[in-house]
């Protein structure tokens, strides 16, 4: 009877091929490691953010009158409103903890490289996306950091010569941010950017599965086939991926129920203080940080604190941001090693990684400080190292010496 | 090269001593208030001492009675009788006052404002505990006291009839006792003998300390039930874990 039925189904629409092409019969090598865990937990958090966002939409009030208030009626009065709350919330924070292990993971088995260079660029758009989601998002509660916080970041644009002023006019809708900006930012964060990332997901795993994925040795399996054309190192998606994957995503969720029932502030990274006073244009907090993911690219935003020729500070580090985004789009290009895994890389390409994730972490935690003297000198040298990293890339990565690439995947 | 390597350490330090605690008291160093949600009496003389002696002022507007109330094991009519002074307030109601936030803004300089969520904007209950006990006397201020924690409050000394007044001991130019190992001058808040107020310092010290537990309480009324259910959460996930984990051995057996 079920058989009739698939059959029925299949003659129609191709779910049994789907089901084969993508999990069944999709090849994956058998020597994942820890950091092969993050796709699938991309994957799981961003349902957990959409689950969660529909349900909040259901009591949440976006109106500058009404959208603080409505956010405590969530956390009162609404049955189990304080749970679907933290879940958003640490969803939203723990979204980029995974995103960053997985663009990590990336960097360090080169799965960026030839011939998964779409599956990087799509990556990138998702992340690009996701920072205007968390962005936006950030702004619905109405405290006084999403206030202050989109009232910053707005007002980066006004640096873009000739068309910003206007151009944030625009994007507030307003003379400044008020009730019209929430309203669009909510339409925005609800429907438009969900459909977007929705849709560059597929994408980013559609390419993956057309090329296959990358493993730690970073060495083609497909190379070596059994006669039957199944690669000797690979190994179904499903079952062995899915079972291995329920395990990682249990210890993730160890830590992810530990942030919402014990820790849901997280010492005030995750919700920030002054976000529960609600927002008053009137009163400027003493100190306006951006959630912690933002922290590096605002780092590295108020490292230029100088004039170069004709741009100002304030130009020059929306210059530097922009761009020490922009460049991760060019990174399949920039790496120009014969081989994609730093196992098989020489030692200036293994320092350069560590040496930038350190960076990148110090950055992080830069941008969630007041900038001081020496805060903004630490910036400033972390900032030239984040940039060295990938412009010179192309050299180090080339002149290095590598070593051999190993037949088969190893352990 | 010598200045990143000095800078870096310097870092690590204050990575060490981070300094979160002392920048949400703009420096003045605050005393542990240790709250305890579960102390349901501190809790009850919480509310009733917030009702008395705050709430003239301050709302807690996103709060409702009843959920107090329920709360706290304050039977309904009790509640009515004694703690909600609004007469035409229903028990389901927001706990607003009767305040009128334009003539509030012209007493005091600023509309006091909404104390729902106080201890959590001010990154905890730390914050409050010590701010109401160091008012100390400053005649250079319109209500006559100053804080420590929040200097040039708006905010009078509400709870003077009960602590008496503070006078700050480092300010006056007489000798002051001295320390006999340090030699530093021994000062700080104390009470004026002179002018006591209805409480001894230990009673008042107890009494802010229910009111900052009940504030800690009403900033997040779900804090004990989140906690109670995420030990649950966990003892599912750990039992989950090891099935999780046998299956996975069991399919990977074939995996050479």
């Amino acid at each position: 009877m079920g058989n009739k039925i698939m059959a029925w189904v299949d003659a129609r629409l191709p779910v049994t091929q789907a089901w084969e092409k993508h999990l069944s019969k999709y090849y994956a090598p058998k020597n994942f490691n820890f950091w092969y865990y993050f796709g699938s937990l991309a994957i799981f958090v961003l349902v957990n953010q959409l689950l969660t966002g529909i349900w909040l939409t259901m009591s949440y009030v976006p109106s500058a009158e009404a959208a603080f208030a409505s956010v405590e009626y969530i956390m009162r009065d609404v049955e189990f409103g304080w749970l679907i709350r933290y879940m958003h919330s640490t969803g939203a924070s723990m979204f980029f903890v995974v995103v960053y292990c997985h663009m990590f993971r990336a960097l360090l088995y080169g799965s960026y490289k030839a011939p998964r260079e779409l599956i990087w660029i799509f990556g990138m758009a998702i992340y690009l996306a996701l920072m205007g989601e968390a962005f936006m998002g950030y702004l619905l509660p109405w405290g006084q950091m999403s206030y202050w916080g989109a009232q910053v970041i707005i007002s980066l644009f006004g640096a873009i010569p000739v068309i910003g002023p206007d151009l944030q006019q625009w994007i507030r809708g307003d003379f400044l941010i008020s009730g019209i900006t929430l309203n669009r930012f909510f339409a925005l964060h609800v429907v438009a950017l969900p459909i977007v990332i929705l849709g560059l997901v597929f994408l980013h795993i559609l390419a993956l599965h057309e090329v296959g994925s990358n493993n730690p040795d970073g060495i083609d399996i497909k190379k070596n086939k059994a006669p039957d054309g199944i690669p000797l190192d690979g190994i179904a998606f499903h079952p062995y991926y899915t079972v291995k994957d329920i395990v990682g995503l249990v210890v993730f969720l160890f830590v992810f129920c530990g942030i919402i029932f014990f820790f849901p502030e997280m010492g005030g990274f995750f919700l920030e203080h002054a976000n529960f006073e609600p927002a008053n244009g009137l009163k400027t907090p003493e100190h306006i940080a951006p959630v912690w993911y933002f922290g590096a690219f605002y780092s590295i935003l108020r490292a230029i604190t100088f004039e170069i020729g004709p741009i100002d500070s304030k130009l020059g580090g929306v210059i530097a941001m922009g761009g020490a985004i922009a460049i991760l789009f060019v990174l399949p290009w920039l790496d120009r090693s014969p081989v994609r895994s730093w196992r098989y890389k020489g030692i200036i390409s293994k320092t350069s990684i560590v040496v930038f994730a350190f960076v990148f972490i110090l950055l992080t935690w830069l941008g969630t400080q007041p900038a001081t003297e020496m805060y903004t000198l630490i910036a400033q040298i972390c900032t030239l190292l984040y940039f060295a990293f990938f412009l010179l890339m192309p050299f180090y990565t080339r002149w290095e010496k590598t070593k051999p690439l190993p037949e088969r995947v190893t352990g | 090269m010598k200045i990143t390597i000095l800078t870096i350490k310097a870092l690590l330090l204050s990575l060490l001593f981070s300094p979160l605690a002392l920048a949400a008291g703009g420096g003045y160093p605050l005393d542990r208030a240790d709250v305890d949600p579960t102390d349901r009496a501190s809790l009850q003389r919480g509310v009733r001492y917030f009702q008395n002696y705050c709430a003239g002022c301050h709302a807690t507007g996103y709060q409702r009675y009843e959920r107090v109330a329920d709360d706290l094991g304050i039977p309904h009519d009790l509640m009515m009788d004694n703690l909600v002074f609004n007469k035409t307030a229903k028990i389901g109601d927001l706990m607003h006052n009767s305040m009128d936030p334009a003539e509030a803004k012209a007493w005091f300089g600023v509309t006091p404002p909404d104390l729902t969520l106080v201890s959590r904007v001010r990154g905890g209950p730390d914050w409050l505990y010590t701010y109401l006990r160091t008012f100390y006397e400053d005649p250079s201020r319109p209500y006559g006291v100053n804080n420590k924690v929040f200097p040039d409050v708006g905010m009078p000394h509400a709870l003077l009839e009960l602590q008496g007044i503070q006078i700050d001991t480092c300010q006056d130019t007489s000798p002051n006792e001295r320390d006999p190992l340090t030699g530093e001058k021994v000062c700080g808040l104390s009470v004026d003998p002179q002018r006591k107020g209805s409480m001894t310092p230990a009673e008042f010290d107890q009494m802010v300390y229910d009111l900052v537990n009940y504030l800690a309480y009403s900033a997040e009324p779900v804090q004990e039930q989140r906690k109670q259910l995420g030990i649950y959460v966990f003892l599912f996930l750990a039992v989950f874990l090891v099935f999780a984990y046998l299956l996975k051995r069991e399919y990977w057996k074939e995996v050479c």
